[in-house]
């Protein structure tokens, strides 16, 4: 018999090739030698290659194909999220452009690992395929375990790392499990084939096939930190990188739904009475668990983490619908929550730099009075998690709500709404913060990564040695920088400037404030500032606060919320695309 | 019909938010002019609006703003103007006014971020009473609360911060469900002109739910509006809150923001689910009883001046609940006679409280008061007008509408009535005790008394001359709104009809 190699549409899968490709010139990139080729072109080409995979996939928008044998499907649904993880790496990106991680696991390995997690998670929305689902399950999740522990001289984030591995590894391990069992049961591997099989075999309550759907739930639930598969996802989001932490709450979370949806809503639909409660009830239990578990912590990565998983309990709801609104109330929620949690991070990468206190709360002590370019996006975008009005989170909130309504699931529609009331607690702690405390307040002992010293993970990379101290390397206007640096002068300045402004509209600031030297002057000299001169007095209690020129992070930070706002007043834009990819997957159901 | 101009209600309900910027982003000195320029001119257009509505089409929305917004989730943007909102919004406005120009006179520190969220609040609370869209509606109600924890949080008193988070959890936690009752009641109603979605009142209105959806819903929407009134027993978050926000701000959110719960009951809770509203008239009323007596009676108990305008605001909320909650079209108009009247009031009242406090060395007790009346004639005449007002002196608009409302209860619930009008006295008590032993009564060991300067007579003395001229022609606002009011009874009255035949046929 002659092998007959699968006919491959080249057009369709060109985003995977895009970023696979990217991926490897990146990698092979960064063994030069050059710091300009290293620090700069790597990242800059990693931002082309998602770019070109966003603009390849919106292209394609509107084409709906199953590919290379049946096993993926590149339809709007995938399109939809291929753009959100396109944008949730281009931030990945910018916030990681000047981090410690990528400098010392290399810059070349680190970009080339997240351009092949996004190749993953690319893979496994688009898989239509048991196997499909596991290869870019695998895919996405081997290099994060590597970022998590890029930052390789701090114990935690190699903690960070090691804990998601083996985690990591049970969920891949039960995942895999269950694809079997629901192998076994339905005699396929193929989507189609398996909901034609549920039906014609009378699958809906066949104990081999529902454990086996058991397991697939458990194996998913543990990469969308659905509770109680959860307990990893604060650790593992406070030891990681912050960068990577903004990465993967937001691109991860995309990508663990987008195959719930697919998997659930087209493959198992033919079940739905049977696991659509059991999982009403996980969303619930999620919520609960989630938002109880933030209450009280005062690291903000933490406390994300514990949002992300009570905000994974409310997309849960859009997936237990299974139905046309709920995909798309599901997808309008994966990008509103990508655009509020990143200006978060963003902020929080930004104030990491500048103090010593880590992403503790009370680095944002006094934002709102020193920094209001900061203290704006994080206000935004901690109310836009709690689901305030003129937000995105809003809307996403009222689509899901709808969705859950519609198919007479309306206690979880009341869930939402109280998970959301006892969210506040603790998304109003951090705007108080911001706003209403001083930084002199701060009294919780920082906890600042050693930096110095050997490297604890054998095989770092020699650039690790070159510059230890991103503060340092930054005080000292490196000159690698170059016309990179020059370029952005213009945006740095105008964050400059208004910092400056506010510091003399201060609360302490009146008098005080006048005859401050202004720090946008010397921002516009092309003088980098070690160490802010304080237009707020209160900066001088005891955390110093290094102005670290930073304009992407910014950026980042600002771009979101803008599209946070815009979207929360005019969501029509984003809810076309949400209902194409909720028509994508509804012409199957 | 054509006799009637245009009126832009977007340019009224945006003004303040966009000097608001404008007041972000000028040098501080003129931040406070810029939010006094926000709130005046939507002051004119209001009066423009109180002249040229038609009170023969009050029923009707006038001056309709309709545009899609986001057909997906069946929102529109939608704004109007009937009986029912007209004397609301220009009571938002006036206060707003009042308000801003105090803080002019007064500027606080970081004045262009609380010209910021000064103008952003009056834009929310125009917005919640302008809105004819459910959706549009629960998010300006949401939206206040924003500017509110803001202001609290950073110009309040010495525990603002946690007063600010209490007051934000407490009230929120009604509106999120309410958000979850609009969404059910909007999805499950399908009313939209293809049977498609449709946020939209008067979409609504024509297709009511089942009663047993109906109650659940109403629920939510009546926690969220009973917890903003504040009325017993939700108002744990009320003396935290009064005690801790800044006074010309307090002076809106007791005037203004109240109303927009009370006013929701009309707008929205009686003519969308009207079986409900009939089966838990009971329920309510007796809870709006309950907030009189306890109010009266806190109110006569405590000694901090702001607490006493507070516990008072219960007893008066709890009034305007009854009239609403008699189910007639009597009673509610009195509501909204009271809704006025009660803002009218309320809002001086406050701005006197900062006065005796600067007279009494920054005490707001009344302990630390008394005599301040000696050396302050014109202070406490107006004191006085605004006391004799709020306790319902005959005479005043105030004894109309507290008349209207219980004559509408007396109709519909005698026992009711009967024990309502026990809290008219209490209202005297303790308005006339707060008078008293802050104005008469021996010199307080502190007191440094002095008249009223020209800078706070201009604030005050316009908002007495309000209260007057609104004494002498109550009638204005019973014409332009006795026909909204009956259109927003109606409904829950032809509920009542059959269970009340059947009631009166079982003896």
């Amino acid at each position: 018999m002659k092998a007959e190699a699968p006919h491959i549409d080249f057009a369709a899968i060109s985003p995977l090739i895009a970023l696979l490709t990217g991926s490897c010139v990146v990698l092979l990139l960064g063994l030069f030698r050059s710091g300009f080729v290293r620090t700069q072109l790597v990242p800059l080409l990693t931002v082309v290659s998602l770019g070109a995979a966003a603009g390849l996939g919106i292209w394609q928008f509107d084409d709906e194909k199953s590919v290379i044998a049946g096993s993926l499907r590149m339809d709007d649904l995938t399109h939809t999220l291929l753009m959100l993880f396109a944008a949730a790496g281009i931030a990945t990106v910018l916030l990681a452009w000047r981090s410690l991680a990528a400098r010392e696991a290399g810059h070349g390995e680190f970009f080339s690992l997240l351009l092949a997690c996004v190749l993953g998670m690319v893979l496994l929305v688009a898989a239509e395929d048991l196997v499909a689902v596991f290869i870019g399950y695998e895919l996405l999740s081997i290099p994060l375990y590597v970022l998590c522990a890029t930052e390789l001289r701090r114990e935690r984030s190699l903690e960070s790392g090691l804990k998601y591995l083996i985690i990591g590894s049970v969920g891949s391990a039960v995942l895999l499990y269950g694809l079997a069992f629901v192998y076994g049961a339905a005699g396929s591997t193929g989507f189609g084939e398996i909901a034609r099989g549920i039906e014609a075999r009378g699958l809906a309550d066949d104990v081999l096939f529902l454990t086996g759907v058991g397991l697939v739930v458990t194996g998913l639930a543990f990469k969308a930190s659905v509770a109680p598969f959860h307990q990893w996802t604060p650790d593992v989001y406070e030891g990681a990188p912050t960068p990577i932490t903004a990465f993967m709450a937001v691109a991860t979370k995309a990508a663990a739904f987008g195959v719930f949806l697919r998997l659930f809503d087209v493959a198992l639909i033919g079940a739905a009475g049977t696991w659509a409660p059991a999982l009403a009830v996980l969303a619930v239990a999620t919520i609960v668990i989630g938002n109880v578990g933030a209450l009280g912590q005062s690291s903000l990565k933490r406390l994300l983490a514990y949002s992300s998983v009570a905000q994974a309990g409310y997309m849960l709801a859009g997936v237990v619908v299974s139905t046309q609104l709920g995909v798309q109330a599901t997808v309008f929620y994966l990008a509103a929550y990508l655009l509020m949690n990143l200006a978060a991070f963003a902020v929080i990468v930004v104030r990491e730099r500048e103090t010593d206190l880590g992403d503790d709360i009370s680095s944002m002590y006094g934002l709102g009075a020193s920094r209001p370019w900061l203290a704006w996006p994080m206000t935004i975008a901690m109310l836009s998690l709690a689901g305030f009005p003129a937000t995105a989170g809003f809307f996403g909130k009222i689509n899901l709500i709808q969705a859950v309504v519609e198919q007479e699931y309306a206690w979880l529609g009341v869930a939402i709404v109280l998970g959301s009331a006892l969210s506040l607690a603790y998304y109003l702690r951090v705007v108080a913060a911001v706003w209403m405390r001083a930084p002199g307040e701060a009294t919780v002992p920082a906890r600042l990564p050693s930096a110095a010293g050997r490297p604890l993970m054998a095989g770092g990379s020699p650039e690790a040695d070159e510059s230890p101290l991103e503060g340092e390397s930054q005080a000292t206007g490196d000159g690698a920088d170059g016309g990179f640096s020059g370029a952005q002068e213009g945006s740095d300045d105008i964050g400059a400037r208004a910092a400056g402004a506010s510091g003399t509209s201060g609360a302490s600031g009146g008098a005080t404030g006048e005859g401050q030297p202004d720090p946008a002057h010397a921002a516009a000299e092309g003088r980098t500032e070690p160490a802010d001169p304080g237009p707020a007095p209160a900066a001088s209690a005891g955390d110093a606060v290094r102005r670290v020129r930073q304009p992407e992070a910014l950026a980042v930070a600002l771009v979101c919320t803008v599209g946070t706002i815009f979207f929360g007043v005019y969501p029509s834009p984003l809810l076309d695309f949400a209902r194409e990819a909720g028509a994508a997957l509804g012409n199957l159901f | 019909m054509s006799s009637q101009l245009t009126i832009h209600l977007s340019i009224l309900l945006y003004w303040p938010a966009a000097f608001a910027l404008l007041g972000a982003i000028a040098p501080r000195r003129i931040a406070p002019a810029m939010a006094l320029i926000g709130a005046l001119i939507p002051l004119g257009y209001a009066v423009v609006l109180l002249i040229d509505f038609d009170a023969a089409r009050g029923q009707t929305l006038q001056y309709v703003t309709d545009a899609k917004w986001i057909p997906d989730l069946g929102i529109r943007y939608k704004l109007g103007i009937d009986g029912l909102n007209l004397w609301l919004v220009a009571l938002t406005t006036l206060i707003s006014a009042a308000s801003a120009l105090w803080v002019a006179f007064r500027p606080t520190e970081r004045p262009r971020l609380f010209a910021f969220h000064f103008g952003v609040a009056e834009t929310a609370v125009l917005g919640a009473f302008l809105a004819q869209d459910l959706a549009l509606f629960v998010l300006f109600f949401d939206l206040m609360l924003v500017p509110f924890y803001f202001l609290v949080g950073q110009w309040g008193g010495p525990a603002r911060v946690a007063a600010t988070v209490k007051m934000v959890i407490y009230t929120l936690v009604g509106s999120l469900l309410m958000l979850a009752g609009a969404v059910a009641t909007a999805t499950l109603a399908d009313a939209g002109p293809g049977g498609g979605i449709s946020f939209v009142l008067s979409d609504l209105v024509r297709a009511p739910l089942p009663e047993s959806t109906q109650r659940w819903v109403f629920i939510t929407f009546a926690l969220a509006f009973l917890i903003k009134m504040p009325a017993f027993p939700f108002h744990g978050w009320m003396p935290d809150t009064y005690r801790n926000m800044p006074l010309p701000v307090l002076a809106i959110f007791s005037a203004v923001l109240s109303k927009v719960a009370a006013y929701g009951f009309l707008r929205v809770a009686l003519p969308l689910f009207p079986d409900a509203a009939v089966d838990f008239q009971l329920t309510i009323l007796i809870l709006a009883l309950v907030s009189i007596v306890y109010g009266s009676a806190m109110a006569f108990t405590t000694r901090e001046v702001r607490l006493v305008l507070g516990y008072s605001s219960i007893a008066q909320l709890g009034f305007i609940t009854l009239g609403i909650f008699s189910l007639t079209s009597k009673g509610a108009q009195g509501a909204i006679l009271q809704m006025v009247n009660h803002g009218l009031v309320v809002a001086p009242l406050f701005f006197i409280v900062a006065l005796l406090a600067e007279r009494s060395h920054g005490s707001e007790s009344l302990r630390d008061m008394g005599g301040i009346a000696f050396r302050g004639p014109v202070l406490a005449t107006l004191f006085l007008i605004v006391a004799l007002a709020t306790l319902a002196m005959p005479g005043s608009a105030n004894f109309v509408g507290e008349f209207l409302i219980l004559l509408g209860l007396f109709e519909a619930k005698r026992a009711i009535a009967i024990i309502a009008f026990l809290g008219v006295a209490m209202a005297s008590v303790y308005m006339l005790r707060a008078y008293i032993r802050a104005m008469h009564n021996r010199t307080g060991t502190e007191v440094e008394s002095r008249d009223i300067s020209v800078r706070d007579g201009l604030v005050l003395v316009p908002l007495v001359l309000a209260i007057i001229a609104f004494a002498l022609y109550p009638q204005a606002a019973l014409d332009d709104g006795e026909k909204g009011v009956q259109a927003a009874v109606r409904p829950a009255q032809q509920a009542a009809q059959p269970t009340d035949t059947v009631a009166e046929a079982t003896p």
